[in-house]
């Protein structure tokens, strides 16, 4: 059985494949809202720098990052102690080897990986516009409203994907994630 | 050597793997296994069940690791199925 497997097979019988699913899409909506308010305060701001707005957007994506790895790390292997030492009672019998005791002790790094790399992926994202600003994949665009237009995609494509898993129409579930996207901005704009 | 055909275990095990994923475990460790996987009870964690193995010559110890493997336990040995051949001939005249 490849890692892979292994670790598929682990959040199989830990069930947390949806906490995994749902850490992706919370902690990545996180990222690209933030990246849309960091960029929307800088164009109402008059614009800066491309160099500038991309250091203060990998500073707070590295943050977000970090910070998403170790909340969910913390609170995953809490949950996945108490769950294994509730089997354990029910089975009477210690479970440390089994699969159990190994999913206790690796899927709190799985989740914690999705649940850093999801905000920390999707601002990279929604900055590669800024990034690239100064390079021969230029946009011909405003790099600043580049970044925020690629915000807004990838923000409908995290609220289409909720759809598909919920099984609704992605279509709706993409606008109304760009809805809430579009009152952020509209806010930032208002107090700008 | 004694050969072991059949094998039938009472086991407890947790719903999670379900009965498929043990089943499969076990069927893995040899080409000739025949396994029979029948829950019997299913409790709010865990769940009893009825394992019958087949095959040319079982070997329980891993068996044994294999349910451990995957959280579960065995209960009873509740019947088996043995093949004997002898290692010597019968002496002359006995």
């Amino acid at each position: 059985m490849n890692w892979m497997r292994r670790i598929g097979f682990l959040l199989s019988i830990t069930q947390s494949h949806g906490i995994a699913r749902r850490y992706f899409v919370v902690n990545g909506f996180d990222g690209a809202l933030t990246m849309l308010g960091m960029l929307t305060g800088f164009y109402v701001s008059g614009g800066v720098r491309p160099e500038l707005a991309v250091s203060a957007c990998l500073g707070a994506a590295i943050a977000l990052g970090v910070s998403g790895v170790s909340s969910a790390y913390l609170s995953e292997a809490a949950e996945r102690q108490k769950a294994l030492r509730e089997l354990e009672e029910a089975m009477m019998s210690r479970l440390d080897e089994s699969a159990h005791g190994e999913a206790a002790r690796l899927v709190p790094f799985a989740v914690a990986l999705v649940n850093g790399l999801s905000p920390l992926l999707v601002s990279l994202i929604i900055i590669a516009p800024l990034g690239l600003a100064h390079t021969r994949y230029a946009l011909t665009v405003d790099p600043l409203l580049g970044a925020i237009a690629t915000a807004f995609g990838v923000i409908f494509l995290l609220g289409a994907f909720l759809g598909h898993v919920s099984r609704a129409q992605w279509i709706w579930t993409g606008l109304r994630a760009v809805l809430i996207a579009a009152l952020t901005s509209l806010v930032i704009f208002a107090i700008g | 050597m004694p050969a072991v055909k059949r094998i039938l275990l009472d086991i407890l095990k947790p719903h999670h793997p379900n009965a498929l994923d043990l089943a499969q475990a076990i069927a893995a460790l040899r080409a000739d296994y025949r396994v029979s996987l029948k829950v019997t009870a299913v409790d709010e964690k865990t769940e009893s069940a009825e394992l019958v193995v087949e095959g040319d010559a079982i070997e329980f110890d891993g068996i044994k690791e294999a349910i451990a493997s995957m959280g579960g336990t065995i209960h009873s040995v509740d019947g088996v199925e043995v093949s004997g051949s002898p290692t010597e001939p019968p002496a002359k005249g006995s």
